[in-house]
């Protein structure tokens, strides 16, 4: 075969290969659209799943749920996390200390859900009686969570250009005071980047959540309850029921919510990487 | 603390000693954060050993480790059919995913223009956040009915192998890309000067010099497949049997542990445990290994 016919065929595959994962794409958001928007409607987000084997009644509970899932795990997520991230970003110096620090992000951010989930059973449901519950949930999210938030926001942070730093310093400020009053506050739109990014992996999570959190279809009405999530509930209704169509429903609502915070991340990181690249 | 007994002029040393000391205190407490995730992954470590340790005074290592039955109810525990379906399940979505992988991550990096480019790569990011469940579920109703016309339940390593190569797909073209972007100018240069065509540049060239990144994205591939759980459980049937066929049902390490550790008690738990040392052990030997690669890969790109 000539060098020139090789490279069209070459060409050809590569095309191929990206319209092969457009396509795949297409087929799930397409497929689950298709048999799911029926079954969607103001009521089904409205009222309560009946639990049990019937499969019947809305998702409303899983809804609260999920907030509460996420509101929980950020309050308790987000003040480490950007420590953390000060700590690699402006005060670890390369030496062994630091470099155990980052293989544990590193090695951390690649532990399966299921892990997680068998430590937050282990730890958080047993040891130390939070039974199943939103709580045991969401110290068991915060686990997983923090390698992805620590990375995002370090990466913040270091985008920041010196000379902030040096104005700062030069004027008398503490190292501190410099993070405090200008590091943070200009790092702050890609680090709530990073943290939008965790609130949608908290949304995708089932496996670390389906050991830990009960999976109640009942409201949760204090962090102590067993509640279940949209991803939870769409497992639930899969497995143990034959209401394939409100699984769909459910899973549409959960793609939509995706959609949407991908569209959010996007646009605040190329905002925040614009105004970077601006001023520095 | 000094600030406190010095007395001369308490309003300003006080202002100041604070000053200081707020700084002082701020790095100890962001040095406490930043060692958070190391000792989260020790205690991971040192919970799953402590709790799983206690099945091998019931089986032997090896028993635990090549014993071919399952069977909690007769005290049996060997999760060598759940190893074996772990493997199969990661061989069968590597083989489908990288190729199309590759090519993506080519067409990304050096083929497609620009207006392409930005409509591909949300694309992508896209089959990142869709939910395993997501994917389990398009998996049991459309995956495992079209395996069903070839033979058997449906449910099976093939099945399951599909289901992952779309989830692990993302994983391989993202760091794929940014290997290939990352190889310097030079290279592609020099070798179009030579008279190379494009794809004689790109696999001569540009995809042997990426090829510690390449090699990185296809491991961490490979540890999200071992990892994943709720799609496995789906589409696999979950049967702890050794699978022969692709169309044979089978069991995971990861789906062994989330069906069971709801109800189980005694040394069935420690087993599940057990099974979690393994699974555990496993993934940091393959991200450690990524992680070398990926180091390595931008340490030849900078010298």
């Amino acid at each position: 075969m000539s060098a020139k016919a090789s490279n069209n065929l070459a060409m050809v595959f590569i095309w191929g290969g990206g319209c092969v994962t457009v396509l795949i794409l297409v087929a799930i958001i397409g497929y689950v659209f298709f048999n799911g928007y029926q079954a969607l409607s103001l009521d089904f987000l409205l009222t309560k799943p009946q639990g049990g084997l019937s499969g019947e009644g809305g998702i409303s509970t899983a809804i609260v749920g999920t907030f509460y899932l996420v509101i929980v795990t950020l309050v308790i997520l987000v003040p480490p996390g950007i420590g953390a991230a000060v700590y690699l970003a402006e005060y670890a110096t390369d030496n062994w200390f630091t470099r155990i620090i980052r293989y544990g992000v590193e090695t951390l951010a690649g532990v399966p859900s299921i892990i997680f989930g068998l430590f937050g059973f282990a730890v958080f449901v047993t040891v130390l009686h939070f039974n199943f519950s939103i709580l045991s949930g969401a110290l068991t999210l915060v686990c997983l969570l923090l390698p992805t938030l620590i990375r995002t926001a370090e990466e913040a942070i270091k985008a920041i250009p010196r000379d902030y730093r040096e104005a700062a310093l030069a004027m008398g400020a503490t190292k501190w005071q410099t993070i405090r009053h200008v590091i943070l506050p200009a790092a702050l739109p890609g680090i709530v980047t990073g943290i939008i990014l965790c609130v949608g992996r908290a949304v995708e999570e089932t496996a670390c959540l389906y050991v830990t959190m009960g999976g109640s279809a009942n409201m949760p009405t204090s962090l102590l309850r067993s509640g279940r999530t949209l991803s939870l509930h769409l497992f639930y209704l899969a497995m143990e029921t034959n209401a394939f169509d409100k699984a769909m429903a459910t899973g549409v609502v959960l793609i939509a919510t995706i959609i949407i915070i991908n569209a959010l991340t996007n646009f605040l990181s190329r905002r925040f990487q614009a105004k970077m690249s601006g001023r520095a | 603390m000094r600030g406190w007994s010095c007395q001369s002029h308490p309003r300003t040393v006080v202002i100041k000693m604070s000053r200081y000391f707020i700084d002082r205190t701020a790095k100890i407490v962001v040095f406490v954060c930043g060692s958070i995730s190391f000792i989260i992954l020790l205690a991971i470590a040192t919970f799953i050993v402590i709790k799983g340790l206690p099945v091998f005074s019931e089986v032997s290592i090896p028993e635990f480790l090549f014993g071919t039955q399952w069977n909690p109810d007769r005290g049996l525990y060997g999760i060598l059919s759940m190893i074996i379906g772990s493997l199969f399940v990661t061989i069968g979505s590597m083989v489908l995913a990288v190729p199309l992988g590759l090519a993506c991550a080519i067409l990304l990096a050096e083929v497609a223009p620009l207006r392409i480019r930005n409509l591909l790569r949300p694309a992508v990011e896209l089959l990142v956040g869709i939910p395993s469940v997501v994917y389990g579920l398009v998996g049991m109703l459309l995956i495992v009915p079209l395996v069903r016309q070839i033979g058997g339940s449906g449910f099976s390593i093939l099945a399951a192998s599909i289901v992952l190569m779309a989830m692990v797909l993302p994983t391989i073209i993202s760091i794929g890309e940014d290997s290939i972007r990352s190889v310097s100018h030079g290279y592609k240069e020099g070798a179009l000067a030579l008279g190379a065509t494009h794809w004689q540049t790109i696999w001569h060239v540009m995809v042997p010099a990426a090829r510690s990144g390449l090699m990185a994205g296809v491991i961490l591939g490979m540890g999200r497949a071992i990892g994943e759980t709720m799609a496995m459980i789906m589409v696999i049937g979950n049967s702890p049997i050794i699978p022969l066929s692709p169309l044979s049902q089978a069991r995971t390490l990861t789906g062994n542990i989330a069906v069971e550790i709801m109800y189980a008690a005694g040394t069935q738990r420690d087993a599940l445990f057990a099974t979690g040392i393994v699974l555990f052990v496993l993934i940091v030997i393959l991200n450690s290994i990524a992680i070398i690669a990926l180091r390595r890969g931008t340490a030849q790109h900078v010298s």
